[in-house]
């Protein structure tokens, strides 16, 4: 992985726009020095420096995967992360939870006018720093500037291309009665880091964000020979909602041991102190694999050279159909639900 | 995790469940008056380790499903108004008053804000001098200290500009009006360790003799409420009717003196309107006459107005445990958290609510 480096320091002339105004999306002179200075530089590629309307790709052998996601984040820095590694990474793991493998990024900037240009060039660093690392392209893009109090600083939306390889067919229509269901690590990270830094939590050592690409992971797994028949990451709603999508569309049961689920005790201390469960806060570097049961120790150990925490949680059966349920601590079973709209914390 | 992990080891559940099993030779009903309990025995599933004897009830102690119709409008009302900063607990947000709820009012453009603590409010107060800031004061005991340390530092320090819509509701006369219901079912309580907490258990002791049933302050862990069920089902097995306190990390007979002084400082008792209940005398706080600058009922001059229920909605008898919320006529398909007829629907502490969440295959396997 390519570090970033924070000394480095904006090549705009700061001195003389430090703040982004409503003429840097005008299309106008201080636009394209923007775009020159800042941003051809950062995601520098042959396709890119082509300064076309769009981005024309060479011929790709495979199925094209496709994907779009836009990252809305407040605050824009958190540990272990900020907008620029959630808009990258975000792309890429939907397209790796289609087994793509991830080739072309486009990207479209909202900026509220008096964001630090700073601000702005370090979003740019991090996203540049994370698609070297995951070794996709940034192709095409869009910059527009909103009045001041029209947004929250970026906005960024990006999508992604990626190819599939032949034969392989992953998705909820797979997913078996008897798979193992395993899940690539620990859980409520990324929720529950914005969380503290929102509320002004205070941990010994602030909880990070898991936030990183997966793309390495999945097709480690794929690589190795392991049958996947879905997998999916576990984002907004958490480990919980994602797995109710899988059982509703699969139309099979879902059944996962409560303690078997890691969760970290910082995690699980926030979580205790706001009311919130941690099945159902949200994660960035995350996701559940549905694998033939024969493959799952396999798996597990594949995972682990990734992510230390990885382990089989549960495993798909044919009824209840189209339900989650779990094993409490404690030995009792209950329905696991999506919630019905965002975790609110508790009176008392 | 130290605190939590240990109570919720399965093999102490199972012994705990053995033991309660080896001494139950009859059938009992009990209640758990306070909504977390209610939450915790559903998600961990405590009741399914119970033996068949001993029956669990719902209690009404969910503050947001009691909170009455008609306050959650004046609220609505107060937090749509142009200079207004509206200030709540997270959970009162999505409770539907007559017509909307407050996450719609905050939609629309009303300045709604989710705080997690009352002083947060006052702080906010005094950050929007021109603003006038209101803390939705919902709850038992358990939070009426710190709703009136904020009405407290907020007069002290001239906050002026800081108001309280005062819905505080108290747990004993509750508990006594399902004992006197014509109906009651209930044998025995497991008292709400939190309340208990800032209040001790005394209150109970009179109400434990006149109405001959078994108190246990009981916490919020799944052994904490095995041992609360195994100690009350103890009582009523050797036919004793006292207080009991399995929550002794958390509870001291006498409580918080310093809180049970704030409150009685700020706040006096008077007679309050349940959900689904109806007016229960002396069953409510409301600011005392030096205090009642700070209240946005009259500051804001919100009419009273009396709003029907639902009329299939049988959240009443939920909360006196009368019903199960799985024997209501319209619990899954006419009531679901999406488009709920009652609160006990709506808030994550609502009998009905933690039925959907966690049970709603019994229903349909019944």
């Amino acid at each position: 992985m390519t570090p970033f480096d924070f000394n480095l320091t904006c090549p705009l002339p700061i001195t003389e726009y430090p703040h982004v105004l409503m003429a840097h999306g005008s299309g106008g002179k201080l636009m394209h020095r923007l775009i020159e200075a800042v941003i051809v530089p950062a995601f520098g590629n042959p396709i890119l420096e082509s300064r076309h309307d769009g981005a024309i790709l060479p011929p790709l052998t495979g199925r094209l995967a496709f994907t779009t996601d836009s990252f809305v984040v407040r605050p824009l820095f958190f540990p272990g992360g900020d907008i620029g590694k959630l808009a990258v990474c975000g792309t890429v793991n939907d397209l790796a939870m289609c087994g793509a493998r991830p080739l072309y990024l486009s990207v479209g900037f909202i900026l509220e006018e008096g964001l630090p240009m700073e601000t702005f060039w370090r979003v740019v660093q991090s996203m540049r720093a994370q698609a070297a690392a995951i070794g996709v392209q940034i192709v095409t893009g869009d910059t527009k500037v909103v009045d001041r109090g029209k947004g929250d600083g970026i906005f960024i939306n990006t999508s992604g291309v990626g190819v599939v390889a032949d034969g392989l067919h992953i998705g909820p229509a797979h997913v078996q009665s008897g798979d193992a269901l395993i899940l690539s690590g620990d859980i409520g990270r990324h929720g529950m880091a914005i969380m503290a830094v929102r509320e002004g939590l205070e941990f010994e050592g602030a909880i990070e964000s898991d936030c990183a690409p997966l793309a390495a992971p999945v097709h480690a797994l794929i690589d190795a020979g392991i049958r996947v028949h879905c997998l999916r990451d576990l984002t907004r709603g958490g480990l919980a909602s994602a797995l109710v999508e899988i059982a509703e569309a699969s139309r099979r049961a879902i059944h996962i041991e409560e303690r078997r689920i890691p969760v970290r005790d910082d995690v699980r201390g926030a979580c205790e102190i706001l009311g919130f469960d941690p099945l159902y806060v949200a994660n960035e570097g995350r996701f559940a694999a549905f694998v033939a049961p024969e493959d799952a120790a396999r798996a597990v150990e594949i995972l682990r050279g990734y992510e230390p925490t990885a382990t089989q949680i549960g495993a798909v059966a044919d009824s209840p159909a189209g339900l989650v349920t779990l094993r409490s601590a404690i030995g009792g079973s209950r329905i696991i639900d999506m919630l019905t709209g965002e975790q609110l914390p508790r009176i008392c | 995790m130290k605190y939590i992990q240990e109570y919720r080891d399965p093999e102490m559940a199972r012994q705990y469940a053995q033991a309660l099993a080896r001494i139950t030779t009859r059938e009992w009903t009990l209640m758990e008056v306070c909504g977390g309990q209610t939450h915790a025995i559903m998600k961990f599933g405590v009741d399914q380790l119970l033996p068949s004897g001993v029956n669990l009830l719902h209690g009404p102690g969910c503050p947001v499903c009691v909170t009455p119709l008609e306050l959650i409008d004046k609220a609505i009302d107060i937090a749509s108004r142009r200079d207004v900063i509206f200030t709540s607990f997270g959970d009162m947000l999505r409770v539907p008053g007559s017509a909307k709820d407050l996450l719609s009012v905050r939609a629309e453009g009303g300045d709604v804000r989710i705080v997690y603590s009352p002083m947060d409010a006052v702080k906010i107060a005094r950050e929007n001098p021109t603003k006038q800031v209101v803390f939705f004061a919902v709850g038992f005991e358990t939070t009426a200290p710190a709703n009136a340390m904020a009405v407290y530092q907020a007069a002290q320090t001239k906050v002026e500009n800081f108001s309280l819509l005062v819905s505080h509701v108290l747990v004993p006369p509750a508990v006594e009006a399902i004992l006197n219901s014509p109906g009651n079912r209930v044998q025995a309580f497991l008292a709400a360790g939190h309340v208990c907490a800032v209040m001790g258990y005394e209150e109970y002791i009179p109400l434990a003799a006149k109405y001959r049933v078994p108190f246990v302050v009981t916490g919020f862990e799944p052994l904490d409420i095995l041992q609360g069920v195994y100690m009350a089902v103890k009582q009523l097995e050797e036919g004793r009717a006292e207080v009991e306190n399995q929550y002794s990390r958390a509870v001291q007979r006498a409580g918080n003196s310093y809180a049970q002084d704030f409150i009685r400082h700020v706040f006096q008792v008077v007679p309050r309107k349940w959900r689904g209940i109806g007016e229960i005398p002396q069953s409510g706080l409301g600011l005392r006459p030096e205090y009642a600058a700070f209240d946005a009922e009259t500051r804001f001059g919100v009419a009273a107005q009396s709003v029907p229920e639902p009329a299939e909605c049988k959240s009443g008898l939920v909360l006196q445990g009368a019903l199960k919320p799985t024997q209501c006529p319209a619990f899954g398909t006419r009531c679901t958290p999406e488009h709920p007829l009652g609160a006990t629907m709506v808030s994550s502490e609502g009998a009905c609510a933690a039925y959907y969440r966690y049970r709603r295959l019994e229903k349909a396997e019944a």
